[in-house]
């Protein structure tokens, strides 16, 4: 085990830092601060944006649920770069794993779900509210 | 001022609840005599209760599960004596405490005895086995921990405080929403599980953080052992479903306390939903229970056969295979409910095809032992055990997992025989392997061989008879959760069921025996090298038990089979490796965290069941307060000197240097 000598030091590997983790800069007065910043408001933009599309009557009544779809997968987008710190950088790997997993797992048991009630609705008796339609 | 609590809360009419929960109570008192008597509560409050030590808290875990396991089997014993006690009359269960029997029955096993035995092995073990010094976030396993024990707490105050539910251990909407249970038992399932799920998702992530992120130098993900890798499925798998039963659990909170309809029968409610939902966490639950089982197996069978694991790198692909598709079956759970044939045949091919991956597991164990020295103790015999009559479960899983079979068989006996033969013979089994193996570590002495092996063999032959005769029935027509028996030909097979049960008492007393004659002659037992079973993985390498620390220097990996290869290369070098340089080292400070926000947790929970409003919102504060003051804390961290380092490890025999002295 003469390799031991040779380990370089605990934790200073800069490579392996921790999820998320920021380098501060101790010179920088406002370190990271400005990441956060414009996170927030983006992510209040988006919001704003959303209640805009919904009830001021500017978009296409049938195409508001896309719309909001749309802005709920960039409000995401925007939590996930600024506040979650997602990059595609090396160190990471793991947190990019997670995220295809979990979104991977959602995908599943929504399509999943959808697939199986709308198929135990078919299979049901008739209603009588559903015949008066 | 209390709510609905008031005296009718006690059931002073029924004598076996209430003589249960005195027994429980005066011992419970007992015991706390005992404690203070002997003046062991400063100890126990510094050293265990306020412990942020990953295996300190492994320990409590299986404690717990140990209680809670005990208490499960009482249910049990109780409902197959009712089945026998009830043939064409009334038995001495009435129904309505008979069904709350077998609901705490499922839920206490499921919850409480398996959940926190898995839990506590993984927190005892995968933090050794990676050769690191704690998990990543210590006092957030405290508060896991204890939040699980709040959990438990509250639904056996049920016992003695109002009712459990009546509704099995999933309660399923719509006999769970306020029409059909309007008392306290299914708030008390949902309170006590929804605390209990907190602190089982702060484990998954600090588990799975702790695997990522925290292994020692040169152990890459393919050099981990098979225990780490399972954990590592497991814990992954507890982070992305229990959310699921979270959200469902919290979904039906509403419609009880609330006035929603989500699940309601009227206002546009689907009780369907609540099945699909339920299950949706339901079946990877079941993974999560069984996964560190068979890494405990993987571990058990490789050491005890003198060998490598075979095939490593296809048990880690098995495990991962079964991780991902455990979320792709939660339909066969309800194929009955009426999805239509397009989507029952779907879920039916998954299932089957869910079995390869632990097919290749099954043939992975056999291959380890096949060319191998075996050594037949007991936590070999339990996998021996494990692999014969789980495959039977498994094989009946693949029966239930044809839709048009699962017709015949839905809540029959048949299924009801199916689950507890992949249950117990898989993960109480794989806890009880794991148990018998890891206690050297964990307490320096080993268990008695004697009547370890009696345990096993009165546990195999007593589930043997209580669960292939429920099989016979379950095919004859016989529906579960059945209070009185009307069908003489079912009475021969129950009969001998209720012979099966005794027989799993007496395994029971043995284990207890084992327990305490083991620690009467724990000297003679005594573990002085640290490696008692000529062990492979990491957590062999240092001493029986180890010091708060681990590891004084954390160790170096140069392959698979960590510490296989290093005591191999001593031998061969007739070197017990050089005094190595000790540094100082930071651990984190004892904290009562846990304790006290699991204590305003029950608080909280209690008066949730009870809508006692002001002691909620109490409670409530109280947790908060706990958080800030913790988050204010001044100091996390304590060192350890590198003189402490070295005096604690020439004192307490580093396995390696030992190895090396009987060398020398």
């Amino acid at each position: 085990m003469s390799d031991r000598d040779h380990r370089p030091e605990e934790f200073a590997d800069l490579d392996d830092s921790a999820p998320g983790e920021e380098r501060i800069n101790e010179q920088e007065v406002a370190g990271g601060l400005l990441g956060y910043v414009t996170g927030f408001g983006l992510a209040i933009l988006l919001t704003i944006a959303s209640f805009v599309a919904a009830q001021s009557g500017l978009i296409y009544q049938p195409a508001i649920i896309s719309a909001l779809v749309v802005l709920a997968i960039a409000q995401m987008g925007v939590h996930l770069v600024f506040f979650i710190h997602l990059t595609t950088g090396p160190d990471n790997t793991n947190n990019v794993l997670a995220l295809a997993f979990g979104v991977f797992i959602v995908v599943l048991v929504v399509l999943g779900s959808v697939w199986i009630m709308t198929h135990l609705n078919h299979n049901m008796m008739p209603m009588n509210g559903i015949q008066m339609q | 001022m209390l709510g609905k609590l008031d005296w009718s809360a006690i059931p002073f009419d029924e004598p076996i609840p209430l003589i249960a929960a005195l027994v429980v109570f005066l011992a419970a008192i007992g015991v706390l005599a005992w404690i203070t008597v002997k003046g062991f509560w400063p100890y126990l409050w510094r050293e265990w209760i306020t412990s942020v030590d990953h295996k300190r808290i492994g320990v409590m875990y299986v404690l717990l599960a140990v209680l809670m396991l005990l208490r499960g089997f009482i249910d049990a014993i109780m409902m197959r004596t009712q089945q026998i006690a009830a043939i064409h009359g009334p038995g001495y269960l009435p129904p309505d405490h008979y069904d709350q029997i077998f609901s705490a029955h499922g839920t206490i096993m499921i919850f409480f005895g398996a959940m926190p035995f898995m839990i506590g092995l993984m927190n005892l073990v995968v933090p050794l086995q990676l050769g690191v010094r704690d998990v990543a976030f210590p006092t957030l396993n405290s508060v896991s921990f204890w939040l699980t024990a709040s959990g438990a707490l509250l639904v056996n105050i049920s016992l003695v405080i109002g009712e459990f539910a009546r509704t099995g251990w999933l309660p399923y909407a719509p006999l769970s929403e306020l029409d059909y249970s309007p008392g306290v038992g299914v708030d008390y399932y949902l309170w006590a599980i929804q605390i209990s799920g907190v602190g089982t998702l702060m484990t998954g992530v600090n588990l799975v953080a702790t695997i990522l992120k925290m292994r020692a130098l040169g152990m890459g993900y393919l050099r981990m052992p098979m225990f780490c890798w399972t954990s590592l499925a497991a814990n992954l798998l507890i982070v992305a479903a229990f959310p699921i039963l979270t959200a469902t659990l919290a979904m039906l909170t509403l419609d009880r306390y609330l006035g929603f309809h989500f699940f309601t029968n009227e206002a546009g409610g689907n009780p369907m939903m609540f099945v699909n939902l339920i299950w949706a966490w339901g079946h990877p639950e079941v993974y999560i229970l069984v996964l560190p089982a068979f890494g405990i197996f993987s571990e058990v069978f490789s050491t005890f056969s003198s060998k490598p694991l075979f095939g490593y790198r296809s048990m880690v692909a098995a495990t991962l295979f079964i991780c991902i598709v455990s979320f792709m079956v939660w339909l066969h759970h309800f194929f009955t409910m009426g999805a239509g044939a397009d989507v029952n045949a779907a879920f039916g091919i998954a299932t089957s095809i869910i079995a390869v991956g632990t097919g290749v597991k099954i043939y992975n164990w056999l291959f380890t032992m096949y060319g191998g020295r075996i050594r037949f103790d007991t936590p070999m015999l339990w996998a021996i055990g494990f692999i014969t009559t789980f495959t039977v479960g498994g094989m009946t899983g693949v029966l239930l997992a044809v839709p048009p079979a699962d017709f015949m068989l839905h809540n029959s006996m048949f299924l009801v025989a199916h689950f507890h033969n992949v249950i117990i013979a898989g993960v109480l089994f794989g806890a009880f392997a794991g148990f018998t193996y890891w206690f050297p570590k964990a307490f320096g002495f080993r268990l008695h061989e004697g009547w370890g092996k009696a345990a096993f063999w009165f546990t195999l032959l007593g589930f043997i008879l209580v669960f292939l005769p429920l099989y016979i029935v379950g095919l004859q027509g016989m529906t579960r959760r059945l209070q009185h028996i009307e069908i003489d030909p079912w009475v021969p097979w129950l009969i001998v069921a209720a012979c099966g049960i005794l027989v799993m008492i007496v395994g029971a007393a043995c284990q207890i025996t084992q327990l305490v004659v083991s620690i009467r002659h724990r000297d003679e037992l005594r573990d002085e090298t640290g490696d008692p079973w000529d062990g492979r993985s990491l957590e062999w390498s240092t001493s029986s038990p180890p010091p708060s620390f681990n590891f004084a220097r954390l160790p170096h990996v140069g392959g698979e089979e960590a510490y296989w290869t290093m005591k191999q290369r001593r031998i061969e070098m007739q070197d017990s490796g050089e005094e190595p340089a000790y540094e100082p080292i930071e651990m984190p400070k004892n904290s009562p965290t846990g304790f006290v926000a699991a204590f305003f947790a029950t608080l909280v929970g209690f008066a949730l069941i009870w809508h006692i409003w002001w002691l909620a919102i109490i409670g409530l504060i109280g947790a908060y307060a706990t958080f800030v003051v913790f988050a204010w804390r001044d100091v996390a961290e304590y060192e350890v000197s590198a003189e402490e380092l070295e005096r604690i490890e020439r004192a307490g025999q580093p396995a390696w240097s030992k190895h090396g002295e009987e060398l020398a």
